[in-house]
């Protein structure tokens, strides 16, 4: 018999490309996509569902469905997309939501895997040169998306010492470039002038979008329990980040930066949220060999994710936007799924 | 299958996700930097310019001499141990380029992390080969990188001590470069400098500023004093000697995750002696400050 995966935010870039690689994966029987608004992509046989996170609803679906495993992709890690409450309301209340219903009484959930960020290392100048998956960070952490997920791996901590039968995967994973998602980062890069914090050339290091689905799946497939670093190998400064991109930097002052950044934000510009800032000064490297050693082989390097990166943005600037866009219609997609008229298993 | 992975594939044009498929995994990834800093912030290109720059301090203005670089091994992890002086220490950049122009292999310097915290300085000390010295840093250089790693135990003890109390060994923190040697399996070589003291002495500092500012120590020294402002920059002509003495392999197994507190305070106060009475030796040799 094969897996029935539970995918939360399904209308995210990760929660839609998750489910979009599940689908091609012949041993995954069903997939239920979670999300308040329509997918983003066309997929082919996830199943929507239009709910939030809350518990009574969650329990339902585990259980109607007899959901196996459960990938939570719906965690925020980009606090500039939303205020600090829809995003406390979404990493930690969601996350304990669909952790209670998991750990529900009689509950078919065999795996959770988790996709957080190496935003919960933190970055200061304390820190070492490496994160390892055990080390802890060396400043508490003082943004909200931090603090959430820190709660949230807290969550994930008892939830692993209640639920003993339950495989847990908790990924880190670091700041991703490639040819689509959209983060600070990449809106930086973006720019005609790219900022960079006068008197620090921090070093960097990335991981491609693929690397990011693969690995989810990589441990889904393999039920790899534990927590993981995933980042690409090497690290290399912003500077050269910025040379590769085509760019010149324009500088930031190294004091009162958070001040001199507020008005690019205010004019929409570019917003460079605390722990951005914190990031393109000290920088941040995470190990990624615990994730190697069981057995999962990257397809890119930091420099490759960059150059990837890199490369599409030419594209771009040459052609446009090159993913057709996709309107999500009810009807159309429920006919295709389950009207006796289409013929299926050709 | 290799390694018994799935490989899921998608073949349809427009995919979102394109897996790799086999027999692509096992070739090197692409690496496509446009720059030479490695992964500790060092760049060669940098620290070529930096030698070439410093060259000539180093052998007309100390006039740098070393006794005994053989016993620095040419290959392999070692953690190099030296005393520290100056209140800008001057002894750091005299053995690194040392070592690299002599030998021809990176020495990287373990720091306070502090240093990272500043502007201009945190980047160009990690470009000339600078890592805060964390246990962790020091392990992947030593133990899986074999390097070689310069650290200074006494930490700004010993650059923050008056000149009157020049020459004088402080405590050697708490023995943790004993701990990391043993636990990277690398024999640790000690080296005693003589010529730091007297290039940039402190006459007097002030503990109210220091506290004030958050620096370990605010210091004046006789460089201001003749110099002014200047006195920041300027050392005095001291002559450079440095001496290496003999390594000390510890007949430990490596990666333990403890090791015994006593040999390592054992180890850690033999090495300060022996450094401390090559130091009386060199000295009672010395004739002049200046001259040698």
């Amino acid at each position: 018999m094969g897996r029935r995966v539970l995918v939360t935010g399904l209308s995210t870039f990760w929660g839609g490309r998750v489910a979009k690689a599940l689908e091609a994966d012949a041993e995954v029987d069903v997939i239920v996509g979670l999300d308040t608004k329509p997918p983003r992509i066309e997929l082919e046989r996830t199943e929507f569902v239009r709910a939030d996170q809350s518990y009574s609803i969650l329990s339902r679906i585990v259980k109607a469905a007899q959901i196996d495993t459960i990938l939570h992709t719906f965690l925020v890690v980009d606090s500039t997309r939303m205020s600090g409450r829809a995003l406390h309301e979404i990493n930690v209340i969601g996350t304990m939501n669909l952790l209670a219903a998991a750990g529900a009484e009689g509950s078919p959930v065999r795996q959770v895997v988790v996709k957080s960020s190496t935003l919960v290392y933190g970055a200061t100048h304390r820190d070492p040169q490496w994160f390892r998956e055990e080390t802890p960070r060396t400043q508490s952490p003082r943004t909200r998306v931090e603090r959430s997920l820190n709660e949230v791996e807290g969550y994930l901590r008892d939830f692993a010492e209640d639920n003993p039968h339950v495989t847990i995967t908790l990924l880190r994973f670091s700041n991703v470039l490639g040819p689509d998602i959209v983060t600070p980062i990449t809106k930086a890069l973006g720019l005609p002038l790219v900022p960079m914090i006068l008197g620090y050339d921090p070093m960097m290091q990335f991981v491609h979008e693929e690397d990011v689905v693969r690995s989810i799946l990589f441990t889904m497939d393999r039920k790899v329990s534990g927590i993981y670093n995933v980042a690409g190998d090497g690290r290399m400064p912003w500077s050269e980040v910025i040379t590769m991109a085509g760019k010149r930097p324009v500088y930031l002052p190294p004091i009162r930066t958070a001040w001199a950044a507020a008005p690019f934000s205010r004019l929409g510009i570019v917003d460079l949220p605390d722990e951005v800032l914190a990031l393109l000064r000290y920088g941040r490297g995470a190990d990624n060999r615990r994730l190697k050693h069981a057995g999962f082989r990257y397809g890119y390097t930091t420099a490759g994710a960059v150059d990837a990166f890199v490369k599409n943005q030419r594209l771009r600037s040459t052609v446009g936007e090159t993913r057709p866009g996709y309107q999500y219609e009810r009807d159309v997609e429920n006919f295709f799924r389950h009207s006796p008229a289409v013929v299926r298993d050709q | 299958m290799a390694a018994g992975e799935r490989v899921t594939r998608i073949d349809k044009p427009g995919a979102l996700v394109h897996l790799p498929r086999e027999g692509d995994r096992d070739e090197a990834l692409a690496d496509p930097r446009v720059g030479d800093v490695d992964e500790w912030g060092r760049s060669e290109s940098i620290r070529e310019l930096t030698r070439r720059l410093y060259d000539p301090m180093y052998r007309h203005w100390f006039r740098a001499e070393w006794d005994g670089l053989d016993k620095i091994p040419t290959t392999g992890g070692a953690l190099l141990v030296a005393n520290h002086a100056g209140a800008i220490p001057s002894d750091a950049p005299a053995i690194m380029h040392g070592i690299e122009t002599e030998l021809g292999r990176p020495v990287y310097g373990l720091a306070e992390h502090l240093f990272k915290a500043l502007p201009v300085v945190g980047t160009m000390w990690a470009r000339a080969g600078g890592v805060a010295a964390d246990p962790d840093n020091a392990y992947r250089l030593l133990r899986e990188q074999g390097q070689l790693a310069l650290v200074f135990p006494e930490g700004t003890k010993a650059t923050g001590k008056l000149f009157s109390e020049r020459y004088q060994l402080r405590r050697f923190g708490r023995g943790g470069f004993v701990e990391i040697a043993m636990r990277a399996g690398v024999p640790i070589v000690p080296i005693a400098v003589v010529g730091a003291e007297e290039s940039m002495p402190i006459v007097w500092k002030s503990g109210a500023l220091a506290k004030l500012v958050g620096v370990p120590y605010a210091p004046l020294t006789a460089n201001m004093l003749l110099f002014g402002p200047l006195g920041l920059l300027l050392y005095f002509p001291a002559k450079f000697r440095l001496k290496v003495l003999d390594p000390v392999h510890f007949d430990v197994p490596p990666d333990q995750p403890r090791y015994s507190k006593s040999r390592i305070m054992e180890e850690a106060e033999n090495i300060r002696q022996r450094m401390q009475e090559t130091l009386y030796d060199m000295l009672r040799e010395r004739k002049s400050v200046w001259f040698g």
